[in-house]
């Protein structure tokens, strides 16, 4: 097969083109003023945003914790039905992606408001309202609804190539059900975790609209100030980039850092 | 256990489609209202297909996805021959290269793609941000996804069975198109389905890449939930997900009933 | 001192119960498709204009643009957008040939200044006469060559009178920054809009170019952060008619909305001084058919479609003639049509220049950390 190395050409120059090139047009501009000349200034005015950085680092791992907790289990049962129901669950996991991502967004205000839903449900119960709007939970909640089938999913796909047999070993020899999640589970479904954490955490950090709708728009999370600094009002692609580039470095380094990057890891098949 | 087990992921599911059915629901209100219920309509069914704006919206996320799926689709099923058949160094490299745009944030990729097209377009002239950039911008981030929906099929399949029908007279084409297709396609169909999915589905690119004159279906609800969200716009996204959701539904019976026959046979 | 008084009175006193627009059938106001058909002319006009910003023939509307491709046989390509600065920025690229546009007072100087809009040729606008001499010669276009006023309004104050102890009514825009609502108070989510709230608050002009007056403004607005709900644009009409919030400001003509969404809610200007906008009709110079163009803009002056529009859209027309015709319930209204005392004191807004725009920028991305 070794004659088709020609047909990896249309590949290397479009990712050169429009990934290769575009990545350093971003580093350029982070590092130039308005007028081209070499600075370091931009990313000497990402100390202003150091909070900034901080708030949508730690709100996008609170986030990324919520989806893990609540997807394993439900990635582990999906895992053990039978073929068909699981082609079915996965497909039901997938399903809301085809739903527009902001009106779904929108509909957690509705959800979420003073005299919203949940409220209105908890008025039924006699009980009294929980402000939930406009705050950092709700931010957070609207993360973890977007973002959860992306956890669900590359769990389910290494889950269900864990031998069933395995298991039921390791409980015939007398293990309990703690012992069978420690010693077998935890450790053969790793990579699934780690694929799962990398496709919720680097949304869920550089996201933006999601802190605009369901925060109130007090506290601007990085991806609000990177978009206003591109297609909002205030133009500046300098320090724009210069802010893309830091958002891009320091996620990196997260998934460093927690020891978690796993480079031959394929992304769990999204829609397959 | 059992019962636990199917409780939770029934709240799991509660939990995904819960705003869902709130959408549809209300996308039946008679009024603009999204908290409050003022009775039964289909009145922005009715108005849905009088409004250019999101009719347009519609056609351009509809053509844009599916020309991302055939381009997508066939450079990244050539390139992943192409990989495929490179030695085990540049393959490492090619394939972290192609990693990026899933590994990257969005944002920071739409942004980088925003800066090569600006750049572009004012050094030449060529084009302005529009139908174009935003093609390319969705083939960019699909073909990745196809390369790694067809590399598997490429190493799981026999490579003598190519060499056999060179040996037997193929030209190197007609072997690609006889042999190695036919053994790959269960991926490039994948494949395919998933550029058309995520273009259909994605917003933070579209927004940073689609200029103004040809916006997708996303972008324009944006440029509405800075404004009002029209009930028109639940009503179209109702219709669109009411049909992939019975498409699916369909394909997925059409499956178990096709098993059930299967073991009959047997 | 009693004549001020009343005024302010007036001004507070607005919380009038509000009568609705676009009731009613519109076909009511003009049967035109009984009119004869004008042949086809061959030419599309591309006409920009804000979004929902046009009776369109939804809910059983007059169908402006129908009615003009009826009538006159030209067509029309009708795109939206939802900022000023968009639509500048695609008629500034030249990305696009419109031939119509309708942008605000100040984008509208910004672009005349630049040179992108065409001289009007009145001969083709006999319609301009039914236009309140109020509204032309305006800042923008002091000479009145480049605009055709289309519709105007002024910023007030929603609440929530359940919500809203009226005693506090009299506070003017410091209603706004008022602790006992603290929670339930909206603020607009728009860096322009909003300082020009918190500079009336400090006496100043909404247009100031002094950086102190704006390191002033910006201050306020940190202040009254903490008190804010959320900053919000057309989230409002849901939030205030769900009693969701107590208070917020907004668009005057938007008032119908809520008003039919929550019979709770009153309205107010404050007597400092509000901004007061207008949206007018121009031609770009780049227009390849000017001549059809001013068609249109005479057509929209045609009292049965100003009519139509100022209907539909709710926001008041500069039309005398489809002024008188309007529901006294509206045109009477000091919400919609404010008493001259309020618009003396309201305020255009003037095109930034670039350095105090980007200041301004500078000073809401700091709010918003």
């Amino acid at each position: 097969m070794t004659k088709h190395k020609i047909a990896s050409l249309p590949f290397a120059v479009w990712m050169l083109i429009f990934t290769i090139l575009p990545l350093g047009m971003v580093i350029w501009f982070a590092f130039t003023d308005s007028k081209g000349t070499f600075t370091f200034d931009n990313i000497l005015k990402i100390a202003d945003f150091s909070e900034t950085f901080l708030i949508s680092i730690l709100l996008g791992a609170l986030a990324t914790l919520i989806c893990l907790v609540m997807a394993y289990p439900v990635a582990f049962i999906i895992s053990r039905t039978g073929e068909r129901v699981q082609q079915t669950l996965v497909m039901l996991t997938m399903m809301p992606m085809w739903m527009n991502f902001l009106l779904r967004t929108y509909a957690w205000m509705s959800i979420l408001e003073d005299k919203g839903f949940i409220n209105q449900f908890l008025g039924l119960l006699g009980m009294e309202p929980i402000h939930m709007i406009n705050t950092r939970f709700a931010v957070v909640v609207g993360m973890v609804y977007n973002f959860l089938p992306f956890m669900i999913i590359p769990l389910y796909s290494v889950m269900v190539k864990i031998d069933k047999s395995i298991i039921e070993a390791a409980e015939d020899l007398g293990s309990n059900g703690f012992q069978v999640f420690r010693r077998i589970l935890l450790p053969l479904s790793a990579p699934g975790i780690v694929t799962g954490i990398t496709m919720v955490f680097v949304p869920a950090v550089s996201t933006f609209v999601i802190s605009k709708l369901l925060g109130g728009g007090k506290e601007w999370l990085i991806g609000d100030f990177i978009e206003n600094y591109f297609i909002g009002t205030a133009k500046d692609y300098n320090i724009g980039s210069a802010l893309s580039l830091v958002l891009m470095v320091l996620i990196l380094l997260c998934m460093a850092v927690t020891g978690l990057v796993d480079r031959d890891e394929e992304k769990g098949g999204i829609g397959g | 256990m059992k019962v636990l087990s199917k409780v939770y992921t029934a709240l799991i599911f509660f939990f995904l489609y819960a705003p869902i059915g709130v959408l549809i629901l209300f996308s039946f209100n008679d009024s603009k209202s999204r908290v409050t219920w003022h009775g039964f309509t289909l009145k922005w069914y009715e108005e849905l297909f009088n409004n250019d704006q999101l009719m347009d919206a519609l056609i351009v996320t509809l053509s844009v996805a599916a020309l991302t799926a055939v381009f997508a689709t066939i450079i990244g099923t050539v390139s992943a021959v192409g990989i495929h058949s490179l030695g085990k160094r540049m393959k490492r490299v090619f394939l972290t290269v192609n990693n990026i745009p899933m590994v990257n944030p969005e944002i920071v990729t739409a942004v980088s793609l925003l800066l090569i097209f600006v750049f572009v377009s004012e050094a030449t002239g060529w084009f302005e941000m529009g139908f174009l950039t935003l093609l390319l911008s969705h083939i960019t981030f699909s073909i990745p996804y196809v390369i790694l929906q067809v590399s598997p099929k490429l190493r799981q399949m026999n490579a003598h069975m190519y060499e056999a029908a060179l040996d037997l007279g193929c030209s190197p084409v007609r072997a690609f198109f006889k042999v190695v297709l036919p053994e790959i396609m269960p991926g490039i169909l994948t494949g395919a389905l998933m550029a058309f999915t995520l273009s259909l589905d994605d917003f933070v690119i579209s927004l940073f890449t689609s200029g103004s004159s040809a916006q997708p279906l996303s972008v324009v609800i944006y440029s509405m939930t800075r404004h009002r969200v029209s009930p028109e716009v639940n009503a179209l996204s109702t219709i669109l997900f009411v049909t992939v959701f019975v498409l699916l539904l369909v394909v997925n019976i059409a499956q178990m009933r096709d098993d059930a026959k299967k073991k009959a046979a047997r | 001192m009693k004549k001020i008084l009343l005024a302010g009175m007036c001004a507070v006193m607005a919380a009038v119960t509000l009568a609705s627009c676009s009731g009613g059938n519109k076909n009511d106001i003009w049967d035109w498709e009984s009119e004869p058909k004008a042949e086809g002319r061959g030419v599309t006009l591309n006409v920009y204009n804000w979004g929902e910003y046009i009776s369109d023939g939804s809910e059983g509307s007059l169908d402006v643009n129908a009615a003009f491709t009826h009538i006159t046989g030209i067509d029309v390509n009708y795109k939206m957008f939802d900022t000023n600065e968009s639509m500048y920025a695609l008629i500034s690229a030249g990305a696009a040939d419109y031939d119509v546009i309708i942008p605000s007072d100040y984008m509208i100087g910004k672009m005349a200044n630049e040179g992108l809009l065409a001289e009007l040729n009145f001969d083709n606008i006999p319609n301009f006469k039914y236009i309140d001499p109020q509204f032309r010669n305006m800042s923008y276009d002091p000479e009145n060559k480049y605009t055709v006023p289309y519709l105007w309004g002024t910023v007030c104050i929603f609440y929530n009178k359940t919500m809203v102890d009226e005693a506090d009514l009299d506070q003017g825009w410091d209603l706004l920054w008022n602790e006992k609502y603290s929670g339930n108070i909206l603020m607009f989510d728009n860096q322009r809009d909003a300082f020009a709230i918190a500079l009336k608050k400090l006496g100043y002009s909404m247009n100031t170019t002094n950086k102190a007056e704006l390191d002033e403004a910006a201050a306020e607005l940190k202040k009254q952060k903490p008190l804010l709900q959320g900053y919000v644009m057309d989230q409002i009409y849901d939030k205030m008619g769900n009693d969701e919030a107590a208070l917020g400001p907004y668009y005057a003509g938007d008032a119908s909305i809520m008003a039919t969404e929550n019979e709770n809610i009153g309205f107010l200007i404050p007597e400092e001084g509000t901004n007061k906008f207008v949206d007018a009709m121009c031609i770009p110079k780049s227009s390849e058919h000017k001549a059809e163009a001013e068609e249109y803009i005479n057509f929209m002056c045609r009292t049965e479609i100003a009519l139509a529009n100022a209907d539909f859209v709710c926001y008041a027309t500069p039309h005398t003639e489809a002024k008188k015709l309007l529901d006294p319930e509206i045109s009477e209204n000091p919400i919609y049509y404010p008493s001259n005392e309020v618009l003396d004191k309201a305020e255009l807004f003037i095109a930034y220049p670039d350095e105090i725009n980007k200041y301004m920028d500078s000073l809401w991305m700091d709010l918003k950390k």
